[in-house]
């Protein structure tokens, strides 16, 4: 029998258990295959809501399901923590003394904040005038605080790259303006994001556009911030090159770490927790029948749902050649896709790859037609608000999105030509800048 | 894209990063540090360097911020002195080595 062991029962765990159990329904019935997926708690958190409990467009309770009905029966389900991997004897070892030998180990464990990485964040002032968003205690925490808050210098600050959804903190600030704005105490908000990017995002145009957008919106930019420091008590944040930056409220997003028991299995990963893999076949870099995809993955590329499921049709069919002793297809290319929320029911859409940047223009999408690409939009944030069913009834049950193909397509992009690079692209002039419009006329 | 470095051709990227380790020397790297705004390297500089570029051609990869911190014997404070703004960036810069590969 072979055994197929997936670790972590998050978007991406669950996306490749069932992916995997629709390719070997019959050699499962006939217990030919077994597939095991391990997880340590059964609390499945809708991520990309955690980004709406702050300002009370989602309650806890919108964000989480149990962890275990969105897995096929047909999946063994295991809830124990993971002490380590033995990648030379196969097999995983797990926090109640037990093992688990594998014949292919899928590792997707995903990724964690790491506050207590950065001096003071944990210490005075934390979960009280010092916050993350990233947590369902810390999102929860800092509704509490937004609620109670009647206005100051609100600092959100990005610790160190990689993070999950590395646009989060941006719809961060947008929802801030919005929310402030509602409660209408906008005036006494002093909005600044402090990012270790030398722009408002990574790539040069998304980085002109959302940065054109910050600028609209009166928030301040300050780029280059590698936060070493926080000192709870006075509300200062230091960084490495001792700048300052004072706050009332710090939303912070803390290094992000992959899981414990990487550091504890040999080769696995680097000195951050994230699974050494090649960028195009998904298999992991210690041993070749250990694949890993998801944010546990030191792949460049987002570190987002969209891009978990882009890899899980890549890798079903790598996992498929692996067993059947086919040589593998380098089939990824770094596509992920993402709905950038921009306040007042608005948002951006944006789509990429490792090679190909975020450009302007339109995304085909079957059923709901085209989307604007780097544009605020009322459709856009339909098809945010929406993405929450797509979560649970179609990504997780592991089906392809229609039209939505895992590698990129340039169907809709308009080619660019690209500026020099800035250094500042916030501070140029706003010749790109993003133009609102609602084209929810045009789809029908 | 080649530049003319110390007096060599070398392979360099968009932004200046060498792209063959092997074309390197301390003439080079002391090149690319002046024009990186880093006018002299001092024996600290080159503690950082030579630790991230043995790192890098041992196991392919250029280590974060962080274990430069820990395991080159400088800590981060000290690194964003010699090396302002982005000690990893920079260090991998003037060491030969390609650009940390910016997470996005």
């Amino acid at each position: 029998m072979k055994r197929i062991v997936i670790l972590g029962a998050g978007t991406a765990g669950t996306i490749m258990a069932n992916r995997l159990r629709r390719l070997y329904r019959s050699d499962i019935k006939s217990g030919e295959l077994q597939i095991t997926i391990v997880d340590q708690d059964n609390q499945h958190v809708y991520q990309p809501g955690l980004l709406f409990i702050p300002f009370g467009i989602y309650t806890p309770e919108d964000t989480v399901k149990p962890r275990r009905p969105q897995v096929s029966d047909d999946v063994r389900y295991l809830q124990a923590g993971i002490e380590r991997v033995e990648p030379e004897h196969d097999t995983v070892y797990l926090d109640d003394g037990t093992t688990l030998a594998y014949d292919v180990l899928i590792v997707a464990t995903g990724t964690d904040i790491a506050p207590q990485e950065t001096e003071g964040l944990t210490g005075p002032g934390w979960r009280d005038t010092m916050h993350d968003f990233y947590t369902l205690e810390g999102a929860t925490k800092l509704h509490e605080a937004l609620q109670r808050w009647d206005g100051g210098r609100l600092v959100v600050n990005i610790v160190e790259m990689p993070i999950k959804c590395p646009i989060a903190p941006l719809e961060f600030v947008f929802l801030a303006d919005w929310y402030f704005q509602q409660r209408g105490i906008r005036d006494k908000v002093e909005i600044v994001l402090a990012t270790p990017l030398d722009g408002a995002f990574t790539r040069p145009l998304a980085a002109k556009a959302l940065g054109d957008l910050l600028e609209q919106k009166g928030i301040e930019l300050v780029t280059d911030f590698n936060a070493g420091e926080v000192d709870g008590e006075h509300g200062k944040l230091m960084s490495w090159d001792e700048r300052v930056e004072d706050f009332d409220l710090l939303v912070s997003i803390p290094l992000h770490m992959g899981a414990d028991f990487v550091s504890r299995s040999p080769g696995l990963g680097d000195d951050m927790n994230f699974i050494f893999t090649d960028q195009a076949t998904l298999q992991a870099k210690v041993k070749d029948n250990i694949f890993a995809l998801g944010d546990a993955t030191n792949l460049p590329t987002s570190k987002a749902g969209s891009v978990a499921h882009f890899e899980a049709e890549v890798l079903e069919q790598n996992i498929r050649r692996y067993l059947a002793g086919e040589a593998l297809e380098e089939g990824f290319d770094g596509h992920a896709n993402c709905f950038i929320e921009t306040g007042f029911n608005k948002a951006v859409l944006i789509d990429f790859n490792y090679d190909i940047q975020p450009l302007p223009g339109r995304f085909p999408f079957a059923g709901v037609g085209p989307l604007s690409l780097l544009k605020e939009t009322r459709m856009n944030h339909i098809g945010k608000m929406w993405f929450r069913w797509v979560y649970w009834h179609m990504l997780l049950p592991g089906r392809d999105m229609p039209g939505v193909p895992a590698r990129m397509s340039l169907r809709g992009k308009q080619r660019v030509d690209l500026p020099p690079p800035e250094r500042h692209p916030v501070q140029g002039g706003s010749a790109n800048s993003m133009e609102t419009d609602d084209d929810s006329a045009r789809v029908a | 894209m080649t530049a003319t470095i110390a007096g060599q051709t070398i392979e360099v990227d968009a932004e200046g990063f060498m792209q063959k380790p092997e074309q390197w020397n301390r003439d080079v790297g002391a090149e690319i540090a002046r024009d990186s705004g880093v006018a002299e390297m001092t024996d600290r500089h080159w503690q950082v360097v030579e630790f991230m570029r043995n790192q890098y051609l041992e196991t392919g990869n250029a280590p974060s911020i962080r274990s430069l911190g820990k395991e080159s014997g400088v800590p981060i404070k000290e690194l964003y002195k010699l090396f302002p703004k982005g000690p990893a960036k920079l260090a991998a810069k003037i060491g030969g080595i390609p650009k940390p590969r910016g997470c996005i």
